[in-house]
């Protein structure tokens, strides 16, 4: 679904992505984590062509869409039309379908989309996202500023549209417990290479990997939280 | 009395004329945040082709359609020299408007030569309000209002209108969703071509168009349009009526035609105004 190998990306001569490789297959759910700078955002915006590689492969099979980093709506705009605009590239411009998964979009959508909450911006950013049709969706930054069950409910709809799709999901998270929590499979960036890379679980069961992301603590509470999501 | 209704009816139509010039600054500034100094040219363009294209015997109606697909066209070239390849600044595109705009000269003077033209779309005066008021004046006002309306239904109704906005106000966002903002941009230039050579349509009846026109038209269009900060069309539209009567009630009174001083004047006045109240400007550069 998603290919990406041996991708490089310079500013100018400062190197962001040194050789990052990654994989997201059909129906899958994948994070990716890291400090501050890592070069997350560099790899999702080459994705979506954004910032052209110096080098490296990107196999994409389908439609891609990228919630980007910071909401970036249109903020004249009506929270209708910023869904509607999601579909650019897609037929079906109707947003009936994201106002029934997301009902909150549907009672705010004659509002200006820079009138709302920070939170409220993130779920349109979502929602607009989603409107493509895509089948596989890179979220920079799910759960930045958003309530913990906000977080929950996207969560929950993108799961299901992950299962009953097949849409592949690149999840960027800050908060890599959440991630892991979420996600089967995860990598993890730092300094634009790829220095961790597999199951949730052992990942996040991994001292290093702990002590980095996880606030030290390993094992148990992430392993409950996964069997919860599990279920 | 009535030679003050003469005077208001003559600035209002001059005013509409100068708000279509701005309505174009406006909608390529807001979709490429380049100020298109060959805003005049259109009207040039669109005034003096549909006045060699009635002396070649073609009908009205045809004319002026062609000279406004002709406009188009030329905005849409001068958008592709000036926004065509991706990542020009902006302040180079605007240098590069600037200098088609004074190269357009020498085209528009081997097409058409260096006399002012005109041609008569209206005939007559009509009496109103006990002034005799040119029927083409009431044409230009009614013109300008129609193509007003239909601005508003295109960005307020219409998805491509929607995606223009789109652009404006984030181009990151737009690209992301699939929109090409380079293309939006020439699109913008198209209609900013089309709208500078309405003006240029409607004035040429009132006031023969010769090359070196562009000036006077750009000048007044873009102190009308920075009265809404180059972004607002309706600001941008009042600005226009202010600028148009002031100086038709200064030719009137005192006599003698200041336009150009009046609207540098004007334009220096809101510039020191907006730059003192808010930031807007220096951010809009930036
Ligand atoms: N437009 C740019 N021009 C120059 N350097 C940039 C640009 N964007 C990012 N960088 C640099 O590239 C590196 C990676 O940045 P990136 O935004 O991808 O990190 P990130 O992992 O998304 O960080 P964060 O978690 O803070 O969002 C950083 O060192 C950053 O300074
Ligand atoms: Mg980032």
């Amino acid at each position: 679904m998603l290919q990406v190998d041996d991708l490089v990306v310079r500013y100018g001569s400062a190197v962001a992505l040194d050789g990052v490789g990654l994989h997201v297959g059909r129906g899958e759910m994948v994070a990716l984590v890291g400090p501050n700078g890592a070069g997350k955002s560099t790899l999702v915006n080459a994705l979506s062509g954004v910032v052209r590689p110096a080098g490296g492969t990107i196999r994409i099979d389908g439609r891609l869409a990228h919630v980007p980093e910071g909401r970036q709506l249109f903020a004249d705009l009506s929270v209708e039309d910023n869904l509607r605009l999601g579909a650019w590239r897609s037929r079906n411009r109707d947003p009936r379908r994201i106002y029934e998964v997301m009902p909150v979009l549907g009672e705010m959508r004659r509002k200006a989309a820079g009138s709302l909450s920070g939170g409220q911006q993130q779920m349109v950013a979502v929602g607009r996202a989603l409107m493509a049709d895509p089948d596989v969706i890179a979220i920079d930054e799910l759960s930045l500023g958003l309530a913990p069950i906000v977080v929950a409910d996207l969560a929950r709809h993108l799961a299901q549209l992950n299962s009953e799709r097949g849409m592949a999901i690149l999840l960027i998270e800050q908060n890599a417990r959440l991630a892991f929590d979420l996600c089967q499979r995860a990598y993890v960036i730092e300094s634009g290479r790829i220095v961790a890379e597999g199951d949730s679980g052992e990942l996040s069961r991994s001292p290093e990997v702990a002590r980095a992301y996880l606030g030290g603590i390993t094992g148990s509470d992430t392993e409950t939280l996964l069997e919860r999501t599990a279920e | 009395m009535s030679s003050f209704i003469a005077y208001l009816v003559s600035g209002i139509a001059i005013g509409c004329t100068y708000a279509l010039v701005a309505s174009g600054f406006v909608m390529i500034h807001r979709v490429t945040r380049v100020v298109n100094f060959a805003q005049g040219t259109f009207a040039v363009v669109g005034g003096m082709a549909t006045a060699s294209l009635l002396r070649h015997g073609l009908p009205h109606g045809l004319a002026e359609v062609v000279a406004l697909a002709s406009a188009a066209a030329l905005g849409l070239l001068i958008g592709v020299v000036a926004i065509g390849k991706p990542g020009t600044p902006p302040l180079s595109s605007v240098i590069i408007t600037l200098g088609l705009a004074i190269g357009a000269y020498a085209g528009e003077v081997m097409i058409f030569g260096d006399q002012p033209l005109s041609f008569t779309m209206a005939h007559g005066s009509t009496s109103f309000l006990g002034a005799h008021v040119d029927r083409q004046l009431f044409v230009i006002m009614g013109v300008t209002v129609v193509s007003y309306a239909l601005l508003q239904l295109f960005f307020g109704r219409t998805y491509v209108g929607k995606a223009l906005t789109a652009c404006s106000s984030n181009p990151y966002a737009a690209r992301l969703s699939g929109i090409n903002p380079s293309r939006m941009g020439l699109l913008a230039f198209a209609i900013g071509g089309a709208l500078g050579g309405l003006a240029g349509v409607l004035i040429t009846p009132i006031q023969p168009v010769s090359f070196d026109s562009d000036s006077l038209l750009a000048v007044n269009g873009f102190a009308a349009a920075i009265f809404g900060g180059l972004m607002h069309p309706s600001t941008a539209l009042l600005g226009a009526l202010v600028l148009g009567v002031s100086e038709s009630m200064i030719g009137g009174y005192v006599g003698a035609s200041y336009e150009i001083e009046v609207a540098l004047v004007l334009m220096l006045a809101i510039m020191v105004w907006r730059a003192a109240r808010t930031p807007v400007m220096a951010e809009e550069v930036a």
